[in-house]
């Protein structure tokens, strides 16, 4: 028995709200591989208002599979933002204070020009002739759409996981727009072990026949079975085992003895096909394979000489490290090599690892130790930044 | 959390406690202070708020980060014997070590690492060579339990316990010198003596002592 397959209707989605962003085709983006692309457009929103001194303008970064529906009900989903606990008004992230702004990155999946977008040239989705992109091609695109909004200076940008690696990228390429930062659950690059599941996820969704080479929208196919498998592993990566044990246990779903079959027997079971079904209604096949490498691809001391603190050397902004004690995706330890060559640097760095046993995902939890440090921390540099309460 | 934590970043507190206001009152306006050990937070946020000082604090417990940082002061989570190397030479005007040295496992690599991260170092350390502790244990025979020294030899952090004397000596050896020298009774207050020295050896409560590299 496999997956139960997800309800997938073929059918274009509905136009997805919120702003758009195009970089011209005259005036393409620059990556990483030496190419170019554009015309790009970026879909993003904002909450709250730019002050007078465009001062107070905050961008966050989303994670892999998150998008610019940080402090609202997501269009597809109908859930709760992703970042809602910390985003919005008397949050940390006080839209009412601060001018927040999330972009879908590019490759994404979410209005965002990435492979389930038209090539242009052809009329028809890139797939894979898509160019694979890295975490500072994201950031790049990011710089331009901020310039666009006439911000010389970000008052801070944060994010978790992959959102903290663009942080760190923004940190270090920017550092003259970045006035501070909050990279959370995050490493200045890739371990093997993520890459490894990474490439499990990708060879998941390629080993799935609907997946055509990547040509799956042309074909009318969808390989959401691979996709889910992908989105189950990773899901594990994401929780700690205290907390799937908490949760689940060895208990039984919806039954009372064991099957002596393959059904989902065991709640752990059920919960992640749930994941990965549910995954797959709002995600792009193609998206994932591209963002994951951009992950994958992602080094900061590599640009820098192999040297990390070169990355920070001369950096005036102010940088809250954050870890949590039971993520073993991106442990304590990458926060702490990443807070060792920032004093090396002698950035001003503030660094917390906040007790929990949720794993990886506490980042997006309703942790209030967490909230705790970020307010204290957003605080301090508003001070400092002459920001009115 | 572990112990209730009176600072308030928003609200900074004029009122230190006194030893802490010694040292505070020893720093210059305006410079670059790393508070190593700065528990909850209190002489760094003194010095940020009425010294105008760029503070960094670094702390063992993460009770004492969490909380800091929570305020809005700028500290990392380390620990005195492995992550000062991290820093480079000169990185700050003063480093502080207040009531510290004697919980490292490695006191003498901490103040040479002190002073090459500091142009000065302000350091303050029970001092076991005082008059009562020697008298505790010359009587009793026991490890002297007392203010200074208030848990039992088996449980104590402080494990490198030294009198001003063998502070003095230490410095000497490694090269440190000793810019300014002054005990503290036992309420932290300055007491009329210089340090190093027999009377002071005999009669102050804490050391403190300000240091810098030999040139």
């Amino acid at each position: 028995m496999t997956i139960s397959s997800p309800k997938i209707s073929l059918t274009p989605p509905p136009v997805l709200p919120g702003e758009r962003f195009v970089i011209p085709a005259d005036d393409p983006l620059p990556l990483d591989n030496g190419g170019r692309l554009g015309p790009v457009t970026i879909a993003y929103r904002t909450y709250g208002r730019l002050d007078e001194r465009k001062a107070n303008a905050v961008l966050v970064c989303h994670a892999l599979t998150g998008d610019q529906f940080v402090a609202e009900t997501h269009p597809v989903t109908g859930k709760p933002g992703w970042w809602e606990t910390l985003v919005g008004p008397g949050r940390v992230l006080d839209t009412d204070r601060f001018f927040v702004i999330c972009a879908n990155v590019i490759g994404g999946c979410m209005g965002t020009t990435g492979p389930k977008e038209a090539d242009p040239a052809t009329g028809r989705p890139y797939g894979l002739s898509f160019p694979v992109i890295t975490i500072g091609d994201m950031v790049r695109a990011q710089k331009r759409l901020v310039e666009s909004l006439g911000i010389e200076s970000l008052f801070c940008v944060v994010g978790g996981s992959m959102g903290g690696m663009q942080v760190l990228q923004w940190a270090t390429a920017h550092p003259e727009m970045v006035f501070s930062a909050m990279p959370i659950a995050t490493a200045a690059r890739h371990s093997a072990q993520n890459i490894a599941f990474h490439e499990v996820g990708r060879q998941a969704i390629m080993a799935d026949p609907e997946w055509c080479g990547g040509a799956y929208a042309e074909r009318g196919t969808r390989p959401h079975r691979g996709l889910a498998v992908a989105r189950m592993a990773a899901h594990i990566t994401y929780l700690s085992e205290t907390a799937l044990h908490r949760k689940f246990g060895r208990n039984l779903q919806d039954r009372d003895a064991l099957s002596y079959g393959f059904g989902a027997d065991f709640q752990v079971e059920s919960y992640l096909r749930h994941q990965g079904s549910t995954f797959v209604e709002r995600f792009d096949a193609n998206s994932y394979l591209y963002i994951t490498r951009a992950m994958d691809y992602f080094d900061l001391a590599r640009d820098f000489g192999g040297q990390l603190a070169n990355a920070f050397r001369g950096s005036r902004a102010r940088f809250c490290v954050v870890s949590f004690t039971s993520d073993w995706l991106f442990p304590t330890s990458e926060s702490r090599a990443l807070v060792h060559a920032l004093n090396a640097a002698a950035a001003n760095v503030s660094f917390v690892e906040i007790p929990t046993d949720k794993g990886h995902d506490a980042f997006l939890l309703d942790e209030p130790e967490l909230f705790k440090v970020l307010g204290g921390f957003v605080e301090g540099c508003a001070e400092r930044r002459g920001l009115k309460r | 959390m572990a112990t209730p934590m009176q600072l308030v970043g928003a609200h900074p507190r004029a009122n230190i406690r006194v030893d802490l206001q010694v040292i505070a009152d020893m720093i210059e306006p305006g410079t670059r202070v790393l508070d190593v050990g700065c528990g909850d937070g209190q002489l760094l946020d003194y010095l940020v708020h009425f010294r105008q000082v760029d503070g960094r604090g670094m702390e063992i417990s993460q009770a004492g980060v969490n909380n800091c940082v929570a305020h809005g002061l700028s500290v990392i989570q380390g620990d005195a014997d492995t992550d000062l190397k991290d820093y480079p030479s000169d990185a700050f005007d003063y480093v502080i070590l207040s009531q510290t040295l004697q919980a490292t496992h490695d006191p003498r690599e901490v103040l040479m690492q002190l002073v090459r991260i500091g142009r000065r170092a302000i350091v303050s350390f029970p001092n076991f060579g005082a008059w009562h502790v020697r008298l505790k244990l010359l009587w009793s025979g026991k490890m002297p339990v007392t203010d200074s020294y208030d848990v039992a030899w088996y449980e104590t952090p402080n494990i490198h316990l030294c009198t001003i004397d063998d502070f003095a000596e230490l410095c000497s050896d490694v090269g440190i010198t000793i810019e300014r020298g002054m005990v503290l009774d036992a309420a932290g207050r300055p007491r009329a003596l210089r340090a190093p020295g027999f009377l002071a050896n005999l009669l102050g409560e804490q050391g403190l002592f300000v240091l810098g590299r030999r040139a």
